[in-house]
């Protein structure tokens, strides 16, 4: 249906990624914030998992289209 | 203990994009809805992958993600029940045995397939039925989220608009209705779709750390053993005694009344789900849908019972206080979710909690209002408003329903909101409604004798035992009135969910026993021609055309049954 929903989904999660990644960095260390996730820097975590995923869904879709092209 | 919470301004950007990609892909799908079968069936052009995710995602509204958190509370592990036997059998008998049928025929609606299979009149009450139903659905779930956005995300909203005051409750039910309004009429069964997708890895997303987190606080699997009693923690082991288990059901009710009656009554003849496997691209994927769906159906229990279980056996330590149901002394389970939230996520990823919850109770807005705009104008307008119209005019009438689908859920969302007993009451008939359908689907699907007669009088009846079997039995410990009891007691079950079950299993059986004598008395009026495509033994075996032996459905529902049979043993 026109739309590849791939990009959409890959380029929301790779900003979001992007944001709480930098928010978990600059915040790294602060232990007041991160007292209630019991230590661990969950911006990081998650931003880094959202950009892998986001990059994952815009790479196979990119791809797919490269082929078609060719 | 603190029960609401600001968001910082990081928190309300994550909230931020997220609303601008769901517009932006209802904008971007805009083009290309340029006749009735693009808007209301996404021109059957999406790849099972899509379609499967969509198909548990649609269900994925407020309703599972409060509700089984909470339940995961109340009972425990029994309420994998929900999953392994009550939805995973079901969708694999779909795949197997029903989608060709549906997809095969051409019938764009479950209703319009009652038709091509029976006769008018049984369309006609299922989609009344079906169109009443999804309004409703869809203003709960717009009910559910103002109520808990108001609650834990004040405002402080305090408006005057031309004299009718606007609080937070109205503010977040408008916000919604005209989100999901936008991206449904901008993009139509597409839009839904492709945004339930989106939902589907943001709920993942959003979740996966707070479960994480909340395992790590109770001292993982077995610190959360070691804090709740042994019943709390199987699914099958005490399910032989009703009194000795949390959810007080014995193994037969759940095993014939929710793991058949209930489970195929819902996943193989409720449009909402069945429509997304419709829109497949071909006969391979949509028989797949409901297969890859399964898949990541059999792990949701992770993310939405097990935070339940976690949040009761921290209770129990006293680490974690849940709060009250206002004004009484009962607690609030439905709040598990976001006291979780609350309690573990620092700024950042409590936005993208935030999110993944609002985007739950959006698209199951947005799924109920797709399926009621096909059945609306396929089964209503078209069938007995306004005939023989142009392909455009139906696309316009689709776009026209949606708003007044919109509205009408809007104005449930305040009926939900001021008689609370109105609403469980509409729901209770609803089930009357749908349990006794699965009959009607088996018998006229697998013996070409079943007439349309026997069907509709089977329907009715089915409704009519429901409705008797529950006026004449309650739950232990309850008061007769919408729980039951209205005709007077002659049984009491020991809770509401056996009452449930055994309700479901009567009007089965009634709707079963009636449209098998009523057929045998009636002639049947549609000739094996015209029933081609429509009955097992008169449609010819499809060959799959997938390219290599894993990817057809056959293999993968082995496949899903094994390993939901597996999970089944270990959490038994």
């Amino acid at each position: 249906m026109g739309l590849d929903i791939k990009i959409p989904i890959g380029l929301m999660f790779c900003i979001l990624g992007v944001i709480l990644t930098i928010h978990g960095i600059i915040t790294n260390g602060n232990v007041e914030m991160y007292e209630q996730s019991l230590g661990h820097n969950l911006n990081l975590w998650s931003g880094l998992a959202m950009l892998v995923f986001g990059g994952f869904m815009l790479l196979t879709s990119s791809l797919v289209k490269k082929k078609k092209k060719e | 203990m603190q029960t609401s919470f600001s968001l910082a301004t990081l928190d309300w950007i994550v909230i931020l994009i997220y609303f601008i990609f769901v517009l932006g892909i209802g904008w971007a799908l805009k083009k290309h809805m340029k006749d009735a079968t693009a808007f209301l069936e996404a021109g059957r052009s999406l790849p099972a992958w899509v379609t499967g995710l969509a198909f548990i995602s649609a269900n994925l509204g407020a309703l599972e993600v409060i509700g089984m958190a909470a339940s995961g509370a109340k009972y425990g592990m029994m309420t994998v029940h929900f999953y392994w036997i009550g939805a995973i059998p079901a969708m694999i008998f779909l795949a197997i045995f029903m989608m060709p049928f549906y997809y095969g025929s051409k019938a764009r609606s479950v209703p319009e397939y009652l038709k091509l299979r029976f006769d008018e009149k049984t369309r006609g009450f299922n989609a009344f039925a079906f169109a009443i139903m999804t309004v409703f659905a869809s203003g709960i779930s717009m009910y559910a989220l103002a109520l808990l956005a108001q609650v834990i995300i004040p405002l402080d909203i305090d408006w005057n608009f031309l004299g009718i005051h606007i609080g937070e409750f109205d503010f977040y039910l408008f916000v919604s209705a005209i989100i999901v309004l936008v991206y449904m009429v901008l993009g139509g069964l597409t839009s839904a779709i492709y945004n339930e997708v989106l939902q589907f890895f943001l709920i993942v997303i959003g979740f996966a750390p707070l479960v994480i987190i909340a395992l790590i606080d109770i001292g993982g699997w077995e610190g959360m053993k070691a804090n709740l009693p042994e019943n709390m923690m199987h699914s099958w082991k005490f399910a032989g005694n009703p009194d000795a288990n949390p959810m007080g059901v014995e193994w037969f009710g759940i095993l014939v009344g929710l793991g058949f009656v209930l489970s195929f009554g819902y996943w193989c003849t409720n449009f909402l789900v069945v429509q997304r496997a419709m829109a497949a691209d071909s006969m391979s994927a949509a028989r797949k849908t409901p297969l890859i769906g399964a898949i990541p159906k059999m792990f949701l229990p992770i993310l939405v019972i097990v935070p339940g279980i976690i949040a009761l056996a921290l209770t129990n330590t006293g680490a974690l206080e849940l709060p009250l149901k206002e004004g009484t002394m009962t607690t609030d389970f439905d709040k598990v979710i976001p006291v979780l939230l609350m309690k573990y996520m620092p700024v950042g990823v409590l936005g993208l909690g935030m999110t993944a919850l609002m985007a739950s109770f959006m698209s199951g807005m947005a799924g109920n209002v797709s399926a009621f705009n096909t059945v609306f104008t396929y089964d209503i307008y078209q069938s007995y408003i306004n005939p023989r119209q142009p392909d455009k005019h139906y696309l316009k009438v689709g776009q026209w329903t949606t708003v007044v689908g919109v509205l009408v859920s809007i104005l449930t969302a305040y009926v939900a909101q001021s008689f609370n007993n109105v609403m469980d009451f509409l729901q209770l008939i609803f089930a009357f409604v749908n349990a006794p359908l699965f009959a009607a689907f088996l018998l006229g699907m697998f013996w070409k004798r079943t007439t349309g007669h026997a069907a509709f009088w089977g329907l009715i009846s089915g409704t009519v035992s429901a409705a008797f079997h529950h006026g004449l039995t309650l739950p232990y410990g309850s008061i007769a009135g919408v729980k039951g009891g209205y005709f007077g007691v002659i049984h009491t079950y020991p809770s509401e969910m056996a009452q449930n079950f055994w309700t479901a299993i009567y009007a089965f059986t009634a709707a079963l026993v009636i449209t098998l004598v009523i057929t045998l008395l009636t002639k049947k009026l549609k000739t094996d021609e015209e029933l081609k495509g429509l009955v097992y033994s008169l449609t010819p075996r499809i060959q799959d055309d997938s390219k290599y032996w894993y990817q057809k459905p056959g293999f993968l529902a082995i496949i899903v049954g094994a390993v939901a049979l597996v999970l089944s043993i270990i959490f038994w």
